[in-house]
């Protein structure tokens, strides 16, 4: 196996005895693989796997291997593993800037300067002077893109996206859709998209990996 | 989440305890007070000298002249207090739920829930007095009266006026519990299902939903029918006197000065115990029986009608219940500034805050130490509720049928069935009679309160915005304290609140732990109870309200003012 990108090593999930997850691949760094299946295929759970939140009605084997490093066994916090999911999330008591502070490693010291890296990354998603903004007021493509950011400030070396753009229209969905792949090419990251919509399979232009039910 | 929150710093070891050790704050002295209630009965207290099993108490007991009418009485308040509450809350639901006018009701909720017993049972006496307001309203241009007529409407031998101060209080609890168990079930659906299928709404609400949200408040109305059989601050002031309820009756046993009498109402105390139970067992009998009845209405397929008859007559009776409330309070502030106030005036000649002055020094520390024993129980009652459900939470601990009946032990178990026994037990280890033992009591009732009113939103909880903040390297106890906790302020507070209020009205506990030397708001009114003069217990009964529906006004405010730009958070 390569030491870059993300690895999922014979991922088997079950659940009261059926298999819903059996996959072995490997995602190159800036590289998209997507898992399609129809909706309760495990799909998700998969990517409650890969980030360490499954729940223990599931049992699971297998290895993750994220850069060289086995993450199998870490807490959430600690494997770098960024997700984006169906909604935004964007927590509703903290302002934009304030997401944005809550997703900026904590290594950046100084709130001069915590404060200037967060300006820069909403001037990045053109949403420059959001940052006291409640955001609850912005629309659903403004969200989307602060959530992208929010993520993309805790430095991860992994990106999940979990049907991330079936709650926008088509419109909206195209542009948030290839900004998120640019910047996950841009840095290069490897990606993992489950999804259930062709559109986005086409969109990703990787590999694609069908779960049956 | 279960294996991805574990560490080992001492807080997290205790957290997998916390469901534990909060059921055994709250059944562990239900279950010592019973013991300690069962053994002076059968006639073992070697500290009063008794030293032999035998059923001395008991034959005492039966002896007493008042046992038959105030067993009788017991048992008649709890099932007519609880059948006309649930009558009232379930035709209110059926044929107004979804409304416009349902909302309204929904919002008066609260407000009504925070007056505390003894002071809407006040207000109900002062009103339905001889020389109440209703009298004052009629006369004498429709009954002909100048002065008081002399009927016994007050405190009646068959104990109607206290069915009445029952009933008002327990309208608004068994409606929000009802509300509650409402928005689990998609009720909408299954009505419309019915109407489309040609019932009435009425009807078709009392075949499909109505057993489904009977099966999720049967608790509560357990509750309710063993508090109505056993209460005893509202008793004091609105039921029979000669005899008494039972429970009062218990009291005075307890209070007096012969000791020997504690025999006498511990055998008591078992027996309203066994009344209890006896009622519970006739009452699961008549649901069954109510079952079938209702299987064979549906069998029958009447699509029913009725509806706007049933509209009105639910609405006047919610009317009346929240009425009385409201003007009993109105009356309770008419008196506490009145003058000179003659018969049949309909308001007093003058007004003057002279009552108020006269009483504002005593009242001080008398409030000061109703706060501080309503916060301390409050803080510790909220602090084990979050506890056990972040605990359910990390360690995948899932609530079981059997867990929710713990919860209903201190709300079930008759508080004089119990209290008898602790107060007891607590003579002899020395720990009664300061406010430390008041607040351990409270802490008994205020638990179940505030782990039912915060239980539900804390599971409602989005968990993804945990996954999110973990993913974005949170730990988990960051999440609870940057995330989840923030997010649920108002669910919190209003759970705070709640065991504030309830904490405000407990009557028997802080007597009885207090020794009668921890006096509280509550205790100080009810006592003036038999003194009669309607100025200075209107005074203590409304600051008595003021104090239990302040931290309802702060849960509102607070996170208004501090979600005031979060949109995200109005409805939270």
């Amino acid at each position: 196996m390569p030491d870059t990108g993300l690895s999922l090593e014979s991922v088997v999930i079950r659940q009261d005895g059926r298999t819903l997850v059996d996959i072995s691949d490997h995602i190159a760094p800036g590289e998209v693989l997507t898992v399609m299946g129809p909706s309760g295929s495990g799909k998700s759970t998969l990517l409650s796997y890969v980030i360490g939140t499954l729940s223990d009605d599931f049992a699971a084997s297998g290895r993750v291997i994220l850069n060289g490093r086995d993450i199998t066994d870490l807490a959430p916090e600690q494997r770098r593993v960024g997700i984006l999911f169906q909604d935004e999330l964007l927590f509703p008591h903290l302002s934009v800037g304030e997401n944005l502070a809550f997703g900026l490693r904590a290594t950046v010291k100084g709130r001069a300067e915590r404060k200037s890296q967060i300006e820069a990354a909403l001037d990045d998603i053109g949403l420059n002077g959001f940052a006291s903004r409640d955001p609850e007021t912005l629309s659903g493509g403004q969200k989307a893109r602060v959530a992208l950011m929010r993520m993309l400030l805790s430095g991860p070396q992994a990106l999940l996206l979990d049907e991330p753009f079936s709650r926008l229209d088509t419109e909206r969905r195209d542009q948030v859709r290839s900004l998120v792949f640019d910047r996950a090419r841009a840095k290069g990251l490897p990606v993992l998209l489950v999804t259930h919509d062709h559109a986005d399979a086409e969109a990703a232009g990787g590999r694609v990996h069908r779960l049956s039910d | 989440m279960a294996a991805t929150c574990e560490s080992h710093s001492a807080r997290a070891r205790f957290l997998p305890w916390a469901p534990l050790l909060t059921v055994a704050i709250m059944v562990g002295p239900v279950a010592a007070g019973v013991l300690g209630t069962l053994t002076p009965a059968f006639g073992f207290l070697p500290a009063l000298g008794g030293h032999s099993l035998n059923l001395q108490a008991f034959a005492m007991l039966f002896d007493w002249p008042g046992i038959t009418r105030a067993s009788i009485l017991s048992v008649t308040t709890g099932f007519v207090a609880t059948c006309l509450s649930l009558l009232v809350v379930s035709m209110i639901c059926a044929a107004w739920s979804g409304s416009r006018a349902f909302r309204v009701i929904e919002r008066a909720l609260s407000p009504l829930l925070s007056v505390p017993h003894a002071a809407a049972a006040f207000g109900l006496a002062f009103l339905i007095a001889p020389s109440g307001w209703v009298a004052r309203a009629g006369s004498p241009w429709l009954t002909g009266w100048d002065t008081p007529p002399d009927i016994l409407i007050l405190q009646d031998p068959y104990g109607v006026s206290l069915i009445a101060g029952l009933v008002v209080k327990e309208v608004p609890f068994l409606l929000l519990m009802t509300l509650a168990a409402l928005s689990q079930i998609r009720t909408v659906q299954a009505r419309q299902t019915a109407m489309a299928l040609g019932y009435s709404p009425v009807s078709g609400w009392f075949k499909t939903v109505f057993p489904r949200v009977y099966a999720q408040i049967r608790l509560p109305v357990y509750a309710v029918l063993a508090f109505s059989m056993t209460v005893i601050d509202v008793a004091l002031i609105l039921g029979p006197t000669t005899p008494p309820t039972l429970a009062v009756q218990i009291l005075r046993w307890m209070n007096d000065p012969d000791l020997s009498l504690r025999f006498v109402a511990s055998a008591a105390a078992v027996w309203q115990l066994l009344l209890v139970i006896g009622a519970l067992l006739i009452w699961r009998v008549g649901e069954y029986s109510v079952a079938r009845i209702g299987r064979r209405w549906v069998m029958s397929g009447h699509r029913g009608g009725a509806t706007r008859s049933v509209r009105v007559l639910s609405l006047s009776a919610a009317g009346l219940s929240a009425s009385a409330v409201v003007f009993g309070l109105l009356g309770l502030f008419i008196w506490s500034i009145a003058g000179f106030w003659s018969f049949p005036d309909f308001l007093p000649q003058g007004f003057s805050t002279r009552t108020w002055m006269r009483h504002s020094m005593a009242l001080w520390p008398t409030i000061s130490e109703t706060l501080i024993i309503a916060s301390v129980s409050t803080l510790i009652a909220l602090l084990f509720t979050l506890a056990c459900l972040e605990a359910e939470e990390r360690h995948g601990l899932k609530p079981s049928t059997r867990a929710l009946w713990l919860l209903y032990v201190p709300l079930i178990v008759p508080q004089i069935a119990f209290l008898t026994g602790l107060q007891t037990l607590a003579i002899f280890t020395g720990v009664d009679g300061n406010r430390t033992a008041v607040i351990a009591m409270h802490i008994i009732f205020v638990l179940p309160y505030v782990f039912l009113s915060l239980a539900d939103p804390f599971r409602a909880w989005d968990a993804r915005y945990g996954y999110v903040a973990r993913a974005l390297g949170a730990s988990c106890d960051g999440v609870l304290w940057r995330v989840r906790l923030p997010m649920l302020l108002r669910p919190i507070l209003t759970a705070a609140a709640v065991g504030f209020a309830v904490s405000i009205g407990q009557f028997l506990p802080t007597l009885l732990a207090g020794a009668g030397r921890v006096q509280t708001l509550t205790t100080e009114a009810v006592a003036l109870a038999s003194g009669g003069d309607r100025r200075v217990i209107s005074v203590y009964a409304l600051t008595q309200t003021a104090v239990a529906f302040l931290p309802f006004a702060i849960a509102l405010i607070l996170p208004a003012i501090l979600w005031r730009n979060r949109k995200g958070l109005r409805h939270a």
